[in-house]
Formats: structure tokens, C-alpha cells, sequence
């Protein structure tokens, strides 16, 4: 018997340290090589930490949400035959791999692009002890991106009675076939509970949910804006009507190669008009120098929903980009961002920043500025409303845009002149495409 | 004008629309069908079931045919003649069968059946011109199941002796010479029929080579079938119209050369086309693919409780594809959360020997960027294919190298039509090599070639 140390690898490319996201191990586990041990995250990317040799686990040198150093000690196994504790470089037990793969295994390598790890090959199943808790069900997608579930007929039948993606549940089936019993674990463990049989029942149960990963960086950002930043809201209605013909007409005779126009580009287009006139709106505010940075360039923020939460991948220099452009690069970044392959520079650089939350954007919001910047844009829903023209109910496509201002620093007039400015934009779209 | 209120009304009483409201019928939901012809589409009038009569008809008598000459096994006959109008007649019995069955399955399952011609007047809302006259349907949903039609070429419009596959299949009398304008499944399947009934077949197809679809292994056992039933086959080669006189083709082949092809009848299938006019299409302005009607993945189309099923929707144009898509909208408009998940459509190619595909080709899974294992294994070295006089061919098998989970599975072989169910089962249960590889295939069966492609594949073949 000895012991082996597996330390925090190398994760990427300048990265200096990691966040312990979650143990997919606890102490006393056996597990075999190639097991998953731990998921760890850096700003870039979230990875897996396998296991280099078979062993148990005889300590655990971290709680989920601490930051390690790379480099450091994260676990001990207890091995068969001499470990590696005395002598730090030793890459563990020879195996009968050919030499290709052992690199790769032992240390995964800038794997950076992906929040999706890899599926685990065939050979590797995690061996629990007997009398341990049930394997605790992985929700998140275990495939790699865009590859399709594996399930039969009735498993897939099930699933779509029971309203669950097949796509959010892991297989533990040959090839990762998703069984039956991984549906009926998915269904156990999430939140949304199969309802008890017959009458309402007090629930009690309170579960504890670590704060960790993209999550933590969202509310430590959302507590930087919220505590620093005196907002200010305004919302005005716009009517959309001759934005969607026009949008509509040129969705119609688009060329081949052009994506489809959503409101976005306009919206982009219109902000860039907007903030040529007031460039105080287009800024970073550094507060602890006191010094307003205004941008000659318009870099326009996207906040986007993913599977992990929210980011903003930014379109860079918006004031060089047309409609379609702009539309193009919005399409390669979410695509890049729901995928989680969008690198550091594509999500950080804004100076202003747009919101919306589509169908779901209600009549009105309170968006909060994306710190440091001073000015974000949000979008409600369009919805057909009848409004008076004088003579006449006449239906019109109308829609609310709610935007906050740092008020430290842009007063009211300007904010309400901004946002005057947008609606005659939006309202009357050949202004966007005015030069000059 | 009379009305009726419905809640589903089917357009079309193929297999898409047929099944769609035998499904809605049973799932509760009041359903009228319209239908101009008899229930069953092309498939069941003029389509898969009739040509897989004349197939068979057609088989029987080269049986009888090979028999009356030297042949293996030392049987003696004499040479088989055959009265056609009377297979026909046995053919449009089947056929009745079928059309009376399907009429059964509506009426059992609570469906009106509409005999007539429907126009939209709006989306939800047709007019019907039916034997007793007008009638007014209006409806909460509709499905739209109007199927395809064979294309016609312009400088060989469809009349006397240019034919379709249509009236391919009614014809009283063996033609003497026949040529065939496209080398598709139907132009061969109808071809090697007319062939084996003692035509002089030419077969003109624009592509390098026939079955452009398939890949070169698959074809390789065809072309040589054709050949030795004497069927003359002309590829890279186009059709120009017919000759002054009206009794020849003229087709102009690779090399630019123009060729005379005596015919007495000229059957052109050229493909087939979506039926997307004269049931007023243009007053609903659905958002179209192309020729095709746009749907998702849950068959609705760019109107509002209007869905779209079947040959109208795009490729495969396969009755078992519109099928599924009924059952499954039916489904969706009894309020069951439903949406297209197959993985597999497969494909029967009723030639001489027959072609299955069912997934994905190797090329086309290299294409997807898959990393692959594939290997066939041949009927030659199966011993039911022997016994049966029949060895050309082979079972395929593709599948992901790295976890051997199966991709796609080809056969080409005599009979291996009815193996298709085996493979499109493993393709949906998400099969891997080993799986196939362990199910114990019954001896002496041809069906042991798929346990042994997988085998192969694998690179422990036992027969090989």
C-alpha cells in the first residue's frame, strides 16, 4: 500500500489557479483510473480532474468553491503498490496504454473552450463500494456538444411524457445509452418531483445550494453594479411597426449567405447612432480614479442566457459593422457562448450594453448596468396594441424599452434625451441607415 | 352550400393521412378526411403495392423461365408465357383489398371520409367539390397530406407512349421495346419487371452511374443483375424527345453523340414532385423549403394549428416516413408532447437484387465528422444465399470507432428487404457492434450476415 497525491494540473494556458467546483468523489470512494474525480473551473472554462491510477480516496484537500493554486495538493488515494508521495513526478502506475494516450490522460490540456467535458470512454464506469449513497445524477449535458442522446423508443417516449430533455440526462448505458433507470434517477433527483400520490403534503425539506463557478462570478459582478452604481430607469413605449416591415421585407429577399435579421442589428445600429451624439453614454466609468473613459468605439454587450447562467459576449466596434454584420457576429457568439468555446476576449471589452429577454421580456424591467459601464439598454416584449391616431383605434406593433443609467454620472436630461433618441430610431428605421 | 365542424380535418388519405386519422380517430378526436382518388394514396394505387405485385409477378415467371432452360438443380419445363391483362386484374384485386381495408380502418375508428377535391378558402376552412356537390369543412386543425406526383418532362410530355410509372403499372401488354428515361428505384424496379417479362429494356440516366443515391459497393450487384437479364443501361446519357416518326428515343449520350432508341413505350422517371397547387395553397401562404412545405420537428408549418405530413414536406418521400409523421401529430393535437426523434428512416430499393439503407453511409458519417469502423460481410460466404442459388451481395455495417455505437447498416442482396426491420431496431435501441454481434442470429438464415458484418467489423469474423 501507498499513497498517491494528485495535484491541481496545468489547466490552461496562463492560468495560475482553479476553483474547486464540485467533488464527483468523497472520502472512502474506490475508484479506478480514468474515473472523474472533481470538476474545477477557471475564468475560462470549466474541466475534469481524472483519476491517473486506481485507489481509494484517503483525503480531500479542498471544499467545493475554495481556489487552489495549480500545483497544489487536491487529493490522496491509497494505492496498490508504492504511490507517488514521496517522489512528486512520478505519472503513477505503468499501465499497458500505449504512450500517445498516457499524456493526454493524465493531465487534461487546455481544454479551454468547452463547459462541456468529453464523455468518458467505454472502458471507464466510476466503480462505487457497495452500501454507498446512489450515484449522484449528473443533470448537466455529458455528450459533447451537439451529439445526440442515446436512448430506445420507449426510454425517448417517456421522456417526452415526463417533459424532459433527453439532452440533460446522463446515460449509463453501453456508448452512454440512456436506461431506464437513468430516466427514473433523473426524475427522483430533480426539482421537479413526480407529485405525490393523492392530497397536497407539507414539503420541509430546505437543500443547500453552494454559490460556486460562473454562478459566484454573476453575483459577485451583479453586487459590484448594484452596490456602487445609482440607478436610474427609464421606460418609454416604442412603436415597432415600421421596424418589423422593414425587417421582414429584407428577411425576405436576404441573399443566400446573409443571416436572418432579428431585432437585435437594429437595435445595435440604432445604439450607435444614439451614442455618436452623446458619447458620455458610450464610457467606462473608473470610480476609484474619478475618471470617465469615453469609447470612440462601440462595443456593444449581448446579454445571453446559457445553460450555465448569464454572459455577455460583446460585438466588437458595432459603429463598423451594417445590420447584417452585426447580425452575423451576434449569431457566431451566442452559438460560442451556448456552446461555452467563447474566449475571455469575446466576453469582456464592452461600453455599453443591450438586454433582452425576448418573449419573456414583460412590459417593463430594471436592468442593471454591467459594471464599469454607464448606460444599458433593455428590451421588453412586442405585443400588437391598439393606439389612437387621432381618429381611430389602429393596431400597432409596440414594444417597451427600459434602460438604466449611471446616475453619478449621466443626469436625467441626458438620459431622457438618449432614450427619445432610440425611439425616433427604431421608429422611423430609415433614420438608422442615414450617413452622417 | 352545406357545412360541416370538425376538429381535425386530414387532406389527403395516403399513408400520411390515412394513419393520421386512424390515430386521431382512436385517441377521441372527431376527424374528416378528404380524399379525391381511393384511400391509400400512391403508395397503395399506384405505388409501393402494386409494384411489389408485378415484382412478384414478374419474379415467379423468370423463375418458370430459368427453369425451362439448362439449369443446376436438373428441373425441366417448359417456356412460361404469360396474360398479362389477367395479372393485372389479380394485381387491382390486392389493391381493392387494401382500398376496402383502409376505408374499413376509417369508418372502425370514427373518421368521416369526404370523397373530393379540397381547396382552402382560409387557413382553417375548406371547400370540398364532392360528387353531390359543394361542401363547406371548417376545422380547428388541419393537417395537409397531399403527397407527390411524378414529374413530367417538357419535351416528353406524359400521353400515349410516354408513360409513368402510373400507367407502368396497368399496361395489358408486354411492350416489345422499352425504354426508360431515369435510372431510380422506380424506373429499375419497373424495368427489371418489364425485363423479366420478356421486354427489350433500355434504361437512360443522365447521372455517371444508376441509383445515383447509393454508393458504388451497393450498386455493384445491380448493374451486374441488369446485365445478365439483358437490360441496357446508358449512363452520363440525357434524353431529348422523341423522333419524328414518334417510335424511337433520342437520347444524346456522353460523348455528345445522338442515339436512336426504338421504344414502343417510353416510361420517364425522372423523380417525383410535391402536389403543392390546385388546393389553394397560394390563399394560406405556408413559409415552403424549396418546392416542399416548411415544418419543424413537430410537423406544424408556418400557420397556426396547420400541420404538414409526407411527400409534401420533402425527402425521403417514403410512405413509412409520412406515416410516422401522422401518428405523430395526431398525437400532438390530442395534447401529448410529441416532436420528431428518429433516428433512422429506412429505405428499401425493390431492385433485382434488393437495396436497404438504414442510418448513416460511411461517407456520410465521415461527412458528420465521425470516426469510424466499417466492414462488410458477403453473402458468398453465407450458406442460405447458396442454397438459394443467390450469393451477390453483402451485409454493411458502420459505427463510431470510439464506442462502437452503430451509425448505419446497408444490405444488397436477394430478399434482404424483409431484414430491414432488424436494422433500423438496432439503429433505434442505440446498438453497439457488440450487441449485435452477441444476439444469436437463427441458422441457416441470411440474417447471419448482419451478426457477422458485425463480427467483422469488430475483427473476429467466425465465416470469413
Amino acid at each position: 500500500m501507498g499513497e498517491y497525491v494528485i495535484k491541481l494540473p496545468d489547466v490552461g494556458e496562463g492560468v495560475a489557479e482553479a476553483e474547486i467546483v464540485e467533488w464527483e468523489v468523497s472520502v472512502g470512494d474506490v475508484v479506478q483510473e480514468d474515473a472523474v474525480l472533481a470538476a474545477v473551473m477557471t475564468d475560462k472554462a470549466t474541466v475534469e480532474i481524472p483519476s491517473p491510477v486506481d485507489g481509494r480516496i484517503i483525503w480531500l484537500g479542498a471544499e467545493p468553491g475554495d481556489v487552489m493554486s495549480v500545483g497544489a495538493p487536491i487529493i490522496k488515494l491509497e494505492v496498490d503498490g508504492e504511490g507517488n508521495s514521496t517522489e512528486a513526478s512520478t505519472s503513477g502506475p505503468q499501465t499497458e496504454e500505449p504512450e500517445t494516450e498516457k499524456s493526454e490522460k493524465n493531465v487534461p490540456k487546455k481544454r479551454e473552450q468547452s463547459f462541456i467535458v468529453e464523455p468518458p470512454k467505454t472502458k471507464v464506469e466510476i466503480k462505487k463500494p457497495s452500501g454507498s449513497k446512489l450515484r449522484k445524477q449528473s443533470v448537466g449535458p455529458v455528450r459533447a456538444e451537439g451529439e445526440k442522446p442515446v436512448a430506445s423508443p420507449a426510454v425517448r417516449k417517456r421522456a417526452q411524457d415526463g417533459g424532459v430533455d433527453l439532452r440533460q440526462v446522463a446515460g449509463t448505458g453501453p456508448a452512454g445509452r440512456i436506461t431506464h433507470e437513468d430516466l427514473d434517477a433523473y426524475f427522483d433527483g430533480s426539482s421537479v418531483a413526480v407529485g405525490p400520490k393523492g392530497g397536497l403534503v407539507p414539503n420541509t425539506s430546505v437543500s443547500e445550494v453552494k454559490v460556486v463557478g460562473l454562478r459566484r462570478k454573476i453575483a459577485e459582478k451583479m453586487s459590484i453594479s448594484k452596490s456602487r452604481i445609482p440607478h436610474i430607469t427609464i421606460v418609454e413605449e416604442v412603436d415597432m411597426t415600421a421596424l418589423e416591415e422593414l425587417r421582414a421585407t429584407l428577411n425576405k429577399n436576404r441573399a443566400e449567405d446573409h443571416p436572418k435579421l432579428t431585432l437585435l442589428p437594429f437595435l445595435m445600429r440604432a445604439l450607435v447612432k444614439a451614442v455618436a451624439e452623446q458619447p458620455n453614454l458610450n464610457a467606462i466609468f473608473d470610480d476609484e480614479a474619478g475618471v470617465v473613459h469615453q469609447y470612440g468605439g462601440v462595443h456593444i454587450g449581448m446579454a445571453a442566457q446559457t445553460p450555465n447562467g448569464l454572459v455577455v459576449p460583446v460585438i466588437k466596434h458595432a459603429e463598423a459593422r451594417d445590420v447584417w454584420g452585426c447580425a452575423a457576429e451576434v449569431n457566431r457568439l451566442a452559438a460560442a457562448s451556448k456552446a461555452g468555446t467563447a474566449t475571455r476576449e469575446e466576453l469582456s471589452g464592452s461600453t455599453i450594453t443591450i438586454t433582452s429577454l425576448g418573449p419573456l421580456g414583460a412590459i417593463a424591467t430594471t436592468p442593471v448596468i454591467n459594471h464599469p459601464e454607464v448606460a444599458i439598454l433593455g428590451v421588453n416584449k412586442m405585443a400588437v396594441r391598439p393606439m389612437w391616431d387621432g381618429t381611430d383605434f389602429v393596431p400597432r406593433k409596440m414594444m417597451n424599452i427600459s434602460s438604466s443609467f449611471d446616475h453619478r454620472v449621466i443626469d436625467g436630461w441626458d438620459a431622457a434625451v438618449f432614450v427619445q433618441r432610440i425611439k425616433s430610431l427604431l421608429e422611423t428605421p430609415a433614420m438608422i441607415f442615414m450617413e452622417g | 352550400m352545406k357545412e360541416i365542424k370538425t376538429k381535425l380535418l386530414v387532406i389527403g388519405a395516403g399513408p400520411g393521412g390515412y394513419i393520421c386519422a386512424i390515430r386521431a380517430g382512436q385517441l377521441g378526436i372527431d376527424t374528416v378526411v378528404i380524399e379525391a382518388g381511393k384511400p391509400g394514396g400512391t403508395c397503395l394505387n399506384v405505388g409501393c403495392i402494386p409494384s411489389k405485385a408485378l415484382i412478384h409477378a414478374a419474379d415467379e415467371f423468370d423463375k418458370v423461365a430459368h427453369l425451362s432452360g439448362e439449369n443446376a438443380l436438373g428441373i425441366s419445363t417448359t417456356k412460361p408465357t404469360i396474360d398479362l391483362t389477367q395479372t393485372m386484374e389479380w394485381k387491382d384485386g390486392i389493391v381493392s383489398r387494401l382500398n376496402f381495408g383502409v376505408a374499413g380502418l376509417l369508418k372502425k375508428h370514427g373518421v368521416k371520409t369526404v370523397e373530393g377535391w379540397a381547396k382552402f378558402r382560409d387557413g382553417k376552412t375548406v371547400e370540398v367539390t364532392t360528387p353531390t356537390g359543394p361542401q363547406i369543412i371548417r376545422a380547428e386543425y388541419v393537417v395537409i397530406a397531399t403527397g407527390s406526383k411524378p414529374v413530367e418532362l417538357p419535351f416528353l410530355p406524359f400521353g400515349d407512349k410516354v408513360i409513368s410509372s402510373t400507367e407502368a403499372l396497368s399496361l395489358t401488354e408486354v411492350p416489345k421495346k422499352l425504354a426508360v428515361v431515369g435510372g431510380g428505384y422506380i424506373g429499375l424496379e419497373l424495368g427489371i419487371v418489364y425485363a423479366k417479362l420478356g421486354a427489350e429494356v433500355t434504361v437512360v440516366e443522365a447521372a455517371k452511374s444508376i441509383l445515383p443515391q447509393y454508393d458504388k459497393d451497393l450498386v455493384r450487384p445491380v448493374v451486374k443483375r441488369l446485365n445478365d437479364l439483358g437490360i441496357k443501361v446508358m449512363t452520363n446519357a440525357k434524353a431529348k424527345g422523341l423522333s419524328t416518326k414518334g417510335n424511337s428515343l433520342l437520347v444524346e449520350n456522353g460523348g455528345g453523340a445522338d442515339h436512336k432508341i426504338p421504344a414502343d413505350k417510353i416510361l420517364v422517371t425522372v423523380g417525383r414532385k410535391p402536389v403543392t397547387e390546385g388546393w389553394g395553397l397560394e390563399e394560406i401562404d405556408l413559409r415552403m423549403d424549396g418546392a416542399f412545405i416548411h415544418i419543424n420537428d413537430k410537423c406544424e408549418t408556418s400557420m397556426r394549428r396547420t400541420y404538414a405530413i409526407g411527400d409534401v414536406t420533402g425527402e425521403p418521400m417514403l410512405a413509412h416516413r409520412a406515416m410516422a409523421q401522422g401518428e405523430m401529430v395526431a398525437e400532438i393535437i390530442a395534447g401529448e408532447k410529441r416532436a420528431w426523434d428518429k433516428v433512422c428512416i429506412p429505405a428499401v430499393c425493390f431492385t433485382d437484387p434488393e437495396i436497404v439503407t438504414a442510418g448513416l453511409s460511411p461517407a456520410e458519417a465521415k461527412e458528420l465528422g465521425h470516426d469510424i469502423k466499417t466492414d462488410l460481410f458477403p453473402f458468398q460466404a453465407n450458406g442460405r444465399a447458396m442454397s438459394a442459388e443467390r450469393e451477390e451481395g453483402f451485409v454493411r455495417i458502420v459505427a463510431r470507432a470510439d464506442n462502437h455505437l452503430v451509425l448505419g447498416i446497408q444490405a444488397v442482396g436477394a430478399g434482404v428487404s424483409e431484414m430491414s426491420a432488424g436494422f433500423a431496431f438496432a439503429l433505434e435501441m442505440g446498438a453497439r457492434l457488440e450487441d449485435i454481434a452477441g444476439t444469436i442470429h437463427a441458422h441457416p438464415t441470411q440474417s447471419e450476415a448482419f451478426q457477422e458484418a458485425a463480427l467483422k467489423t469488430l475483427g473476429h469474423a467466425l465465416h470469413i
